[in-house]
């Protein structure tokens, strides 16, 4: 791949398919969803959430799968390490985790760090049954910390100086993810 | 986004983007305070000292809230059993709690400017939590956090401050706070509790509470501050009381939805009576409880970068 070249990891309105995928996949291992609860990691986490949320409640009618958002940044360990405190974002979860299966969905799987901090802080709210980790794009082979997902959208091999990049259509704009070189 | 200083010293060295960032970041601290768990790790590698050389309840138990809330370890000292008694200075003082690795000091001192002297002889990062007649920048800023949150925002909100304005450093926080974010600022009070040239900082002066409080969106009221008075500004508390306290009956002649601040502690039946500080328009206990994340958000950007 080429300085300039771009790599589509979901081409040709793959992204649609993939989630419907993981929606599947989900619906093998939790069935009704009963004691199930879905949480997006701030801030990409969410979009991938609300839209496999918005899916699985087409598949079961009449079901409400508890849906919260969850921001990992009071958690990371990577603080006081920037030039600039890390920036918050907004924690919006109005139920325990207390005895649920919690699918825990983030956009990008890379060193595993922030899936450390969002177990870290989903303890706040309960000692959940188990915890899935759904995720978009697993860059494999790079991870700093023994966390793998359970579900995967795409898996990439990657070197350091690319990046993934997740727009989505919540966030304005079309959606896209790309492979990029970082600049 | 970071702080554009290092300490907080005070609300006039700092811009209206650092109160912005500050109140903003508070709003996610006051939903980790309502959380079941209400503690992050994020400090839990600071150690800050609270060095308290003048009374406080508050304030004091407030930030040590916010401290432990945030995981960071925590050394409290209060100059009445210490060795400050026994003459030591306070630079002294904070060196030897400095030599036993401190990392932040919190600092309430009578003398106006103690914080910004010590800033500049120890190396640690200083919050002012109240220093003389001078500034109170953390109650400034919850008392804007919480006008925030009971008005949507704070430009062109008219706030009243009213008792001793001479001798309170909230009032200066408050004044420097608000005009930063756009509000306007009434003082009022007793021409002797009002200092001179105050209208130079951009506030309009007042010495009719009535008047005042029909202007206003919210009243600030503050206590007659006995212990830094060594003349008599009035003739007695009950005198000022006539003509400058916050009852049911002014707020019954006012009739409009007055929103009813203090920064405690109350003199009930001086500034204020206790059925209107009870009431359900006085928002005294919000701005106690909004102390804690507001702190937790100045500690948590001023620790926070590199």
């Amino acid at each position: 791949m080429a300085a300039t070249e771009q790599l589509d990891l979901f081409p040709n309105g793959k992204l649609a398919v993939t989630l419907q995928r993981l929606c599947h996949e989900l619906l093998e291992t939790y069935g009704d969803f009963s004691d199930t609860v879905i949480i997006g990691a701030q801030s990409k986490g969410v979009f991938v959430s609300r839209r496999i949320q918005a899916l699985l409640q087409e598949h079961l009618p009449g079901v409400e799968i508890p849906h919260g958002e969850l921001d990992t940044t009071f958690f990371r360990d990577d603080f006081r390490m920037h030039e600039k405190p890390l920036q918050a974002n907004k924690t919006r979860i109005d139920f325990l985790i207390e005895d649920r299966k919690v699918i825990l969905i983030d956009d990008v799987l890379y060193t595993g760090r922030s899936v450390r901090a969002a177990l870290d802080a989903m303890l706040a709210y309960g000692r959940p049954r188990s915890v899935e980790l759904l995720v978009l794009v697993d860059r494999r082979n790079k991870r700093h910390l023994p966390i793998e997902p359970s579900y995967v959208g795409i898996m990439v091999d990657t070197i350091e100086s690319q990046r993934v990049l997740v727009s989505l259509k919540e966030s304005g704009g079309e959606d896209s993810v790309i492979l990029v070189e970082k600049t | 986004m970071a702080l554009s200083t290092k300490h907080l010293l005070g609300i006039k060295p700092i811009t209206g983007e650092d109160i912005q960032l500050i109140l903003d970041t508070a709003d996610n601290f006051k939903e980790v305070l309502n959380r079941p768990i209400k503690k992050v790790p994020s400090l839990r590698d600071i150690t800050i000292a609270n060095l308290f050389f003048e009374n406080s309840t508050r304030t004091r138990i407030s930030f040590e809230l916010a401290e432990k809330r945030l995981s960071a370890d925590v050394v409290n000292f209060s100059a009445a059993a210490s060795s400050v008694k026994k003459g030591e200075t306070l630079l002294d003082t904070v060196k030897n709690i400095l030599a036993m690795k401190v990392d932040m000091v919190v600092m309430r001192h009578p003398m106006p400017g103690a914080p910004v002297f010590l800033s500049r002889h120890i190396p640690a990062q200083i919050i002012n939590a109240g220093d003389g007649t001078h500034e109170h920048p953390t109650q400034a800023l919850l008392d804007a956090f919480s006008l925030r949150e009971k008005f949507g925002e704070l430009k062109g909100l008219k706030v009243a401050i009213v008792g001793d304005i001479t001798h309170s450093r909230v009032a200066l926080s408050n004044i420097f706070a608000l005009q930063k974010m756009g509000a306007e600022v009434t003082v009022c009070g007793p021409p002797t509790l009002i200092p001179k040239h105050i209208e130079s900082l951009g506030v309009k002066v007042s010495y009719n509470l009535e008047e005042t409080l029909r202007w206003a969106d919210a009243a600030n009221m503050l206590r007659i501050q006995l212990e830094r008075q060594n003349i008599k500004f009035f003739p007695s508390l009950r005198d000022y009381s006539l003509q400058y306290q916050l009852n049911e009956e002014m707020l019954a002649r006012i009739d409009k939805p007055l929103v009813i601040m203090h920064p405690g502690p109350i003199n009930r039946g001086v500034e204020i009576t206790s059925e209107v500080a009870d009431s359900d328009q006085a928002i005294i206990l919000d701005q106690v409880e909004n102390g804690v994340a507001v702190r937790m958000a100045i500690l948590y950007l001023l620790a926070g970068a590199k």
